[in-house]
């Protein structure tokens, strides 16, 4: 199969994405936003339900929360906007129009930056807008084949911003790479939860192909139903590779919408442009045009926390990570919150992230957590290292003690002295079990007086053993080696 | 000669003196509308059992409090039937909401009935407040209590015809292109078409959102300004409602008009005025003059466009508002459909009229792409021009004098065939909503024995103003008292 980044079509990807919104209350009246397990139809009233002379107060809320995001994809806002009427009958949509904006939304003209296999990648942004969700839909198996619909409102009305991106993307890979530090910067700046599966978080791509050099472009095929990253790559590959396969035998591509489908792991054709959807947009003229003053948006800017890519930066001339750590470390908010306490509590940035990454991740992944829902809170890490970074404990202990921590809760210093584990410092005690040692293993002392330093190692595992991994290593080494001098030595 | 035909503030005060009990005068006044209504229709349901809780909760406010007790306390009135009430069916004279029992209330009702109003009931209007007759009601056609076999107007008039025939003494209607103002000339009453957002549309069942605004009907002008009290002000459920503060509106009714300027524009005397309607115009304004007001010929040179751009916006809006009736929650049922585009068809072809199908059908096509710039962004610019004329009349005038409509009350029927001679009725109200600008039809005299109206515009929040010389006419008519035929007045 010929697909895209193959040699004679280069690929023409632009993704929409659609994300609710974390507010309180819904855009246009006071229902609960977080409408997911409640009854259904429990989280409504009369202006979600689009009752006859019900009418929409716009939420300011999810105003702040649309320009957060816009200036955090580089946005101009405009100083006027307003919201119109998108029209069109289906029964998850209560009024019959969905409140959204047209032709003058609340941002425009930004970009977004994100790694493609360390390659730095810039996608434009067209347009962040905002607009409301439908109600959902609960069918009898297939929407085909049930003899009935039943309708839930209970999501009409959340607050729903859309991001419309530029066909600036190439490969199904550098698709995937901006949806991922898309949903990673959401995250970060707090205004949705990232959560594709559920549905907060929903991505449409608008797909062609052109003949690789060519600056004009193809027929356009919208691709809906990809509720997953893995599945956003899936689609496109599979698209692509049937649009190619088409254009290769002289055919043509139809302009359509098309739909993933999960099961039979290709996109299905869902509606022709024949049949496109008439929405006869207008200005919603129950709802004022707004002024975004200067002052608003300055105020919003001020605001915004650091963004990944900064704090990405930051982690490596701040803290002297190796560019990969510090990537892993500003995935989410909370991996850098957690990595940063550990360091503010006075431990040394590359121990906390060897640990950090290392053993406590480790630890998370087997259990399905993340690092802050974990029972060892950072403080309690932090306390961990110091005894390592102290010679308090060794690390074989330490490793020991951070897994009772995160099973039990208990403190690792707890842990540590009521289990006797603290190290074994005392040149005195430590020479008692050198001399059991030697006494023991009379043929690796001569070895390694004879030459062979790896004959020293067995020696000193065998303290350590005997130990019971307390001994302090350094000073077994220092000990085993004043006792064997060597010739010359 | 029933208690109902005293204004509101003398039987204000013969409630606190317990002439009467508000209770009594609430029973009379259902009874009056369960004999005079059948003949007329002006209401679509009645609330007596409503009626006489709140008025007997009014009898016991004027017994502890009488000299606290609103001035609204224990006075019955009505609302037009697009005006949700909750926990009474709200049909907007529609087959579509037939059974709709709305949860909430209007925040002009909740308004009116904290302050002790006796709600009698829902009154008749055209389907979705889209006529300028009544008859397009899909329940009943009201009928002029002055002449039945002549039209109420609309799309208020059942609103109108309730107040004419002393059957409430004061009623909420709502006036998208001059469906107050046209059935209060018709029949008599004092119709106040407020400033666009002066008063809440929340829970008004919207026709044309950026056209329509709720007001009252009374006999007096006085009437009308203590219901327009009671309901304006900004409500923060409504974002197009406007947060200045309410002007007093009776305090200066009686101040006259000497040394006003009044401005008659020379376009709205070239619509084909009957003679009737233009001698009693005619004779206001001289009278308005003798009573010391300026008079000045102005211009709106934009006129002749307003009808075709509000014939454009107001189906606009409408077939946007009217989406949501789309038979899932309300309607008639799905019939025989196997399809969702079936169900549609069924409920919204079984559920609508002919004039709604007809609104519906305009402004789908006005808003189409291919026709929107075409049809709903130059109706748009006309609007903004009919705008600028008013602004510039109102530099110069302080009020403007016009004929509320070309004729009095046509016959039923006579215009049902031709929607354009329909639509051509609101050539003078409506421009005055495409502006947003405030309103009053006032009674003036009488035409061949039909009551015939005078309109008062004024600017922007200019309510004041348009009362006061509303007031000036009313005094200067002496008519307001004169009952119709029917309500007991007349041979």
């Amino acid at each position: 199969m010929s697909i895209a980044g193959g040699p004679a079509w280069e690929a023409v990807i632009g993704l929409e994405v659609h994300a609710q919104l974390l507010t309180k209350s819904k855009m246009f009246c006071s229902c609960r936003a977080d409408y997911l397990g409640l009854p259904p139809n429990s989280n409504t009233c009369p202006v979600c339900l689009g009752l006859p002379g019900a009418l929409p107060v716009a939420n300011e809320e999810g105003i702040r929360l649309t320009l957060r995001t816009a200036l955090a994809l580089n946005c101009e806002i405009p100083e006027f906007t307003k919201f119109d009427r998108k029209n069109y009958f289906y029964p998850d949509l209560p009024k019959g129009y969905q409140i959204s904006q047209y032709d003058l939304p609340l941002s425009r003209n930004g970009w977004l930056e994100f790694e493609v296999d360390q390659r730095p990648v810039r996608a434009g942004i067209t347009r962040v807008h905002l607009e409301e969700d439908t109600g959902t839909l609960h069918h009898a198996g297939e929407i085909q084949s049930s003899t009935f619909s039943l309708v839930d409102l209970n999501r009409a009305g959340v607050p729903l911003m859309e991001i419309v991106g530029e066909p600036d993307l190439r490969t199904s890979a550098e698709a995937r790479a901006y949806l991922v530090a898309l949903r990673q910067l959401l995250v970060y700046i707090g205004v949705n939860d990232g959560n594709m599966e559920e549905g907060s978080l929903r991505c449409d791509a608008n797909v062609s192909l052109r003949a690789r050099g060519s600056q004009e472009l193809g027929v356009k095929v919208e691709v809906k139903n990809m509720n997953s990253f893995r599945s956003v790559s899936r689609a496109l590959d599979h698209e692509l590779g049937r649009q190619a396969e088409i254009l290769e035998q002289g055919g043509l591509i139809t302009q359509e919408t098309r739909g993933w489908s999960e099961l039979e792991q290709q996109t299905v054709s869902q509606r022709t442009k024949e049949a496109a959807q008439e929405y006869r947009y207008f200005p919603e003229p129950d709802l004022p045009p707004l002024t975004v003053s200067r002052e608003q948006v300055e105020s919003v800017r001020a605001g915004l926390p650091e963004l990944p890519t900064a704090r990405r930066e930051r982690f490596v001339a701040q803290f002297g990570l190796a560019l990969d750590q510090a990537r892993l470390l500003t995935a989410r908010p909370r991996d850098s919150e957690y990595f940063e306490a550990v360091v503010a509590a006075g431990i040394t940035p590359q121990l906390a992230a060897n640990w950090q990454l290392g053993d406590l991740q480790g630890l998370c992944n087997a259990a399905n957590i993340t690092v802050d829902e974990c029972r060892v809170g950072p403080l309690n890490l932090a306390r961990l290292l110091e005894m390592v970074e102290g010679h308090q404990v060794t690390a074989k202990v330490a490793k020991e003690v951070l897994g009772q921590a995160f099973e039990t809760g208990a403190s690792p210093a707890e842990l540590v002295r009521s289990q006797g584990l603290g190290q074994l410092s005392d040149v005195g005690d430590i020479s008692v079990l050198v001399d059991q040692v030697l006494e023991r293993n009379g043929k690796a002392a001569q070895d390694y007086q004879g030459g062979n330093d790896r004959a020293l190692g067995a020696l000193v595992g065998a303290v350590m053993g005997l130990s019971q991994g307390r001994a302090n290593p350094e000073i077994v080494n220092q000990l085993l080696r004043a006792r064997l001098p060597r010739p010359g030595g | 000669m029933t208690r109902l035909e005293a204004p509101i503030l003398e039987l204000h005060q013969q409630l606190v003196d317990r002439e009467f009990s508000a209770v009594e005068l609430a029973r009379e006044a259902l009874e009056r509308t369960g004999e005079l209504d059948p003949a007329l229709g002006s209401f679509l349901r009645l609330t007596p059992d409503r009626a006489l809780e709140a008025a007997a909760a009014a009898d016991r406010l004027l017994q502890a409090d009488p000299l606290g007790a609103p001035a609204l306390c224990g006075i019955p009135v009505a609302y037009k039937d697009v005006i949700c009430t909750q926990g009474v069916e709200t049909t907007a004279a529609s087959r579509i909401l037939s059974g709709f029992v709305p949860p909430y209330s209007a925040t002009v009702v909740d308004r009116l009935e904290e302050l002790g109003v006796v709600p009698l009931g829902k009154l008749n209007c055209d389907e979705f407040a889209m006529g300028s007759s009544n008859e397009n009601s899909a329940y009943q056609a009201t009928r002029n209590p002055w002449d039945l076999g002549r039209v109420a107007g609309g799309s208020s008039g059942g609103s109108a015809v309730a107040v004419a025939a002393r059957l409430a003494c004061a009623t909420l209607g709502s006036d998208t292109g001059g469906s107050i103002r046209l059935p209060a000339s018709f029949t008599g009453v004092v119709g106040v078409k407020p400033t666009y957002g002066r008063v809440s549309r929340y829970g008004l069942i919207a026709f044309a959102s950026s056209l329509d605004q709720i007001g009252p009907l009374a006999k007096t002008v006085t009437d009308a300004a203590l219901i327009l009290t009671a309901v304006a002000g900004q409500d923060r459920r409504d974002s197009t409602s406007l947060p200045a503060p309410v002007d007093d509106y009776l305090a200066h009714l009686d101040q006259g008009v000497k040394g006003l300027r009044l401005g008659v524009p020379r376009e709205y005397l070239e619509v084909g005025l009957d003679t009737g309607v233009r001698q009693v115009f005619e004779g206001s304004v001289r009278m308005l003059e003798e009573m010391g007001a300026q008079i000045e010929e102005i211009s709106l040179p934009t006129t002749e466009y307003a009808l075709a751009a509000y014939y454009v916006i107001a189906p606009a809006e409408a077939s946007s508002n009217l989406a949501r009736m789309d038979g899932v929650r309300f309607g008639p049922g799905l019939g025989s459909a196997t399809t969702l585009r079936e169900a549609y068809e069924h409920s919204r072809h079984e559920g609508f009229g002919a004039e709604v199908r007809r609104r519906i059908t305009l402004g789908t096509y006005a808003l189409s792409s291919g026709y929107y710039d075409a049809y709903y962004l130059r109706a748009q610019k006309v609007r903004t021009l009919v705008a600028r004329d008013f602004d510039r009349a109102f530099a110069q005038v302080d009020a403007i004098l016009a004929p509320t409509a070309p004729t009095a009350a046509f016959r039923l029927g006579e215009r049902t065939a031709d929607p354009m001679a329909m639509y051509a009725t609101d050539v003078l109200t409506l421009p005055a909503n495409l502006a947003g600008i405030s309103g009053v039809s006032v009674p003036a005299g009488f035409a061949a024995g039909l009551p015939v109206g005078l309109q008062v515009l004024g600017p922007y929040l200019g309510e004041v103003t348009c009362l006061r010389v509303a007031r000036s006419v009313e005094v200067g008519a002496g008519i307001w008292n004169q009952l119709p035929p029917v309500g007991g007045g007349g041979e």
